[in-house]
Order: structure tokens, then sequence, then C-alpha cells
């Protein structure tokens, strides 16, 4: 018998039992494995299109190849050097302004002691998250509007004509790197107090013998303390550098802002969804993914250095 | 002595400092939603001059009204609970199970399966090639496509996986004495021991469902299947449009502004019921995913 198992006739056998023994599993898996493959491995053989001269008619697979004619009208395009720059451009400044926000609200939040206080607190900073970017975007517009908003009432106050904000290109990029700080420093300072959850309180109790005041525990114990999730909280945030909201974008942006605001996401949907130009728009869309995934790769590469366990 | 009184001084101004300054962001935060809110009870004029700054000026609810008549608001509002409670009911069909056979030593391939998922986190194919995938596969248009389309991600399949993985194997040996196949050890073991997880999934669905408006709004051309924010976001262009081109409506109790407000309060009110519920699950939850995403 175990003669018989070592050949290819028993591992056949061996198999049929398994699928007899076990086949309730892979039912199991089936409808997500289907999923996956229509919903999204099916689309990454439609990329194809992107070197294709695309028409409805003809479908993905016979329209005809022309290599790399999209690429060559796209790196020649002013619009799309443009996105590319302001991709760059956005994500640069929520990174630099962002990312720190949701650190010093976690070391903020555990220096408070009154728990009621602290609970509701956080309660309120966590909402935005959950709410929508059509309704970030409405609020912002009402908000900044020249006639109706808020902000322009303020200005009038300090003695400042109307700005259009709106309108202006270069008030977009700030408008829409606070909006996502109002939105997400809150709920991402999650992270960091749970990280600071983790450290040893014994470094507290031997630093309050000595005599170190708050201050000087938050800068010498807690914030090293956390050191490790700050720099793979970056790493992941350096990964999906390209990884800009443009849904809010796209609520919030109009041809006259088009300058500062079009990044390659809403590039694509202009071109492609709006545009119908399906090919050119997919070969974007194509540059997009696999500068994102060298992006994403390297950056998983770099922290399973750091720390020693991947982050996925 | 006199040392520890100088601390104690210390950190008695350092604590207030830090308590005025998380009110300040926490009022914030607040604000943008006390500002809207009072828009929307404020006479149309009056949201429309941009006087109203913290409560109503002249309160009165005829936005509301006005939005109460408008039908393709309840229609949106219908389809919204649709799209949120159908497409969470969907996605946890196919996540709950195929999670489960991932978290099964007994697999084989279970390293490629792992593979198949994790790769779509890394690489996407966009979104010209997966809206051509959905009209090739004729689902525009329809409440099944919109519901089936988003049903899956690889980070709510991995959360769960991680989390079935962590269950130590005695709690299903007693079933499995009794001779309980894998549909029951899923269904009367794993599932109970996995509520912070599924609620956790469960929340991260119904909040991408309520508030989901890019793909409904390519997807769908017929009005009456639209969810609320594509009708909010056409309301909201509007607005825009206004701007951009100096008119105004003005001779009416309610302007494009207090509407705008209304169903935008609308639309905010069930996340603020729902809200107190799922708040008790987000660190727990979250750190299931930890540094994941």
């Amino acid at each position: 018998m175990a003669e018989h198992n070592s050949t290819s006739e028993g591992r056949l056998i061996r198999l049929y039992d398994h699928f007899k023994r076990e086949w309730q599993i892979y039912v199991l898996l089936l409808p997500m494995i289907i999923w996956f493959l229509v919903f999204l491995y099916k689309p990454m053989y439609g990329l194809q299109v992107a070197f294709k001269d695309y028409s409805i008619f003809s479908g993905v697979a016979n329209s005809p190849w022309i290599g790399l004619e999209h690429f060559n009208t796209l790196f020649g395009s002013d619009q799309f050097m443009r996105a590319i720059r302001n991709t760059v451009i956005i994500s640069i400044y929520s990174l630099c302004v962002g990312f720190p926000m949701p650190i010093i609200l976690a070391l903020m939040f555990n220096e408070i002691t009154h728990h009621a206080f602290k609970r509701t607190a956080q309660t309120i900073v966590y909402l935005p998250h959950f709410i929508s970017t059509v309704i970030i975007g409405g609020i912002v517009i009402t908000a900044f509007s020249p006639t109706a908003g808020i902000v322009n009432l303020f200005l009038g106050w300090l003695g400042f004509e109307p700005i259009y904000f709106l309108i202006k290109p270069e008030w977009f990029r700030p408008i829409f790197i606070g909006s996502g700080i109002w939105q997400e420093a809150g709920f991402s300072s999650i992270v960091f107090l749970a990280a600071i959850a983790g450290v040893n309180p014994s470094l507290y109790e031997s630093a309050v013998v000595d005599g170190a005041s708050r201050w000087q525990m938050m800068w010498k114990i807690t914030l090293p303390s956390i050191l490790p999730t700050i720099i793979i909280m970056l790493i992941i945030r350096i990964g999906n550098l390209l990884e800009v909201g443009f849904e809010l974008i796209i609520v919030l942006y109009q041809p006259a802002t088009y300058e500062t605001a079009d990044v390659i996401n809403t590039f694509i949907y202009r071109q492609g969804l709006q545009g119908a130009q399906y090919d050119l728009a997919a070969a974007a869309g194509l540059f997009n993914a696999v500068v994102a995934f060298v992006l994403v790769m390297t950056a998983n590469t770099i922290s399973r250095r750091y720390s020693r366990t991947s982050l996925w | 002595m006199a040392n520890m009184n100088l601390y104690s001084r210390n950190d008695k101004l350092f604590v207030y400092v830090n308590m005025a300054l998380i009110v300040i962001f926490t009022l914030s935060t607040l604000y943008p939603f006390i500002y809207i809110a009072a828009v929307s009870f404020s006479d149309g004029s009056a949201a429309s001059a941009g006087v109203v700054v913290y409560r109503p000026i002249e309160t009165t609810i005829a936005a509301y009204r006005y939005v109460m008549e408008e039908p393709l608001f309840w229609t949106s509002y219908r389809n919204t609970f649709i799209y949120t409670f159908g497409g969470t009911f969907v996605s946890l069909l196919i996540i709950v199970p195929g999670a489960y056979a991932l978290s099964r030593p007994q697999l084989i391939g279970r390293r490629f399966f792992n593979l198949f998922v994790a790769f779509t986190m890394w690489f996407n194919a966009g979104l010209i090639p997966f809206f051509l995938n959905m009209r090739d596969l004729g689902l525009m248009d329809s409440y099944f496509g919109l519901i089936i389309a988003f049903a899956c991600n690889a980070f709510n399949i991995i959360l769960l996986r991680n989390f079935f993985e962590a269950i130590p194997q005695s709690f299903e040996e007693a079933a499995r004495m009794d001779g309980a196949n894998e549909f029951q050890v899923l269904w009367k073991v794993y599932i109970p021991l996995s509520k912070p997880a599924l609620a956790t999934i469960i929340l991260f669905c119904m909040v991408a469902r309520w508030n989901g408006f890019f793909w409904a709004m390519i997807l769908l051309k017929d009005e009456d299947k639209i969810p609320l924010q594509v009708y909010l976001r056409q309301v909201i262009a509007t607005l825009k449009d206004d701007e951009e081109f100096g008119l105004q409506v003005m001779n009416f109790s309610y302007s494009v502004e207090s509407v705008t407000a209304a169903i935008m309060v609308c639309s905010i009110i069930p996340v603020l019921i729902f809200y107190p519920f799922i708040q008790k699950y987000f660190n727990k939850g979250i750190m299931l995913g930890g540094v994941k995403e």
C-alpha cells in the first residue's frame, strides 16, 4: 500500500479521496473565486485595450492592436503630464500636513485622564470618517461660496473682499487637503492610540519616580515607543502615493480649477467615462496601476525588512 | 518636595492646554455639521445671502417641505436602503464562506488562493476595464449589477480569514465529534465566535454602500435606481453652477443652499442614529485589521 502511494496513480487516488472527503470546503470557496475572476481578473484581461484601437462594435478581444500609440499620445499631452504632476503634488502636500495630525491627536488624547471627556471628544472626531464624499463636498461648496458661505462672511467681518474660492486654482489644493484632514485625522488616530495602549506601563512608573513631567514622558517615552508604528504607517502612505481621493475632486473641481485639481483618476474619468475614449483612458489607468504596484511592493519590502513582519 | 510642586504645576498647565486644544479640535470637527443644520432650517434668502453662522436665521422648515415633496428624494432614499442592506447581505454570503475556506489548513492550493485574493490589493485594472467589463456583462443600470459588483474585496476577506485562523482548533472538536460537516462547523462554531470581526465587516460594508456614489453615478442611468448620494450630487452640481454663473433663486422661503443642506441633514441622520451602535466595535474591529491596509 505504501509502495502504491508513491506512484502517480496513488497520488490521484489520494486526491480523489481528499475531494470526496473535503468537497464542502471547495464549495464554500467557489463563489468567492468566481467573483474575483469575473469582477477583478477579467478587467485585467480587458487592460489590453490600452494597446488597441478599441471600438465598441468589435469589443475588447477583436479590436486591432496599435502598440504603444496611446502611451505616446499620453506622454505628449500636457493634460496628462499635468495630471501626474497634480497627483504627486497633492499627495505629497497631504502627506506632509495630514500625516502628523493623527499622531499629535493620539498623543493628546493619551494625556487626557478624564474618561467621559475623552470618550465624547473621540466620538466626535471619528464621526466625519463615516460621512460620504458627496456630503463633504456639499459642505465645502456651501461654506466656501462667495455669496452664501460662512468663510466669506468671516472674511467680510475682517474687512476683506469676498473670494470665489472654488474657481480659484490657487485655493483648490488647500481646501481639498484641509477637508481631507477634517475627515480623516480623528479616525486615523485610532491606530496610534492602539500603539500607545501597548506601551509598557513600568516605563512611566520609573519615570515618575525620577520626577519626570508629563511633557517629558510624552516626548521621551510615548513617542519613541510608537515610532515603529509611525514608520510603518508612513511607509504605507508612501506606497499609496498615487491614491488621491479623486471622488471628492470630482465633486469639487470645475474647468476653472483643472489646472491644480486634475489628477490621474479624474483625467481617466473625463477622457474615458465622460468622453468615451476608452482605450486612451485605459492606457492612463495602466500606467497608474503599474506605478502604484511598484510603490506598494517597494513599501512592503521595506517594511518587511524594518519590522520583520509583512504588511499583508 | 519643592521639586514635586514645581512639576505638578507644570503638569497642570500642560493638562489644561492639552484639554483646551482638544476642545478646539473637537468643536471644529463638529462645527460644519452645526453650520449645515443651521442653513437647512434658515429662510431661503438668509441661506443664500450667507448670514447664517451657527443658528438658523428666520427659522423655517420650508426647505425640508420642498425636499419631502420631491419624489426623487424618496425614490433615491429607498434605493440607498436597498443597496445598503442588500449589498451587505450579498457581501456576507461571499466573504464569510470564502474566508472560512481560506482559513482551513487542509485546503489544497491554500497559498495560491491567498495570493490570488491578496494580489488584487496590489494591482487593480482601473476604472475603464472595470466599466467595460460591467457593460459587457450587461450589468449596467441594474440593482443587481451594482450590488454584486462591489460585494467583495480582499481586505475584508483577509481580515476575517485572520480572525478565523486565530480561533483554536479545540472549539470545533466537540462539533466534529457529533459528526458536524464543514457547513455546520462554520455556522455553529466559527460564526458565533467571530462576532467582533463580523460586526467590523458589516460596518465597513454598510458604510461603503451608504456613502458610495461614484460607481452608482457611472453605472446607473435610470433615475428610478439612483441612490441618495447620486441625487444629492445632482443637486450640489446645480449649486456649483449657480456659483459659477452667479444665478440665485431668492424669491422663495427656500433656496438651493437651504435645500441642499436639508438633503445633507436627511442623509446624515441615519448615520448618527446607527453610530452609537457601531462605535463600540471600532477599537476592537479596526485593530483586527491592524496595520494591514
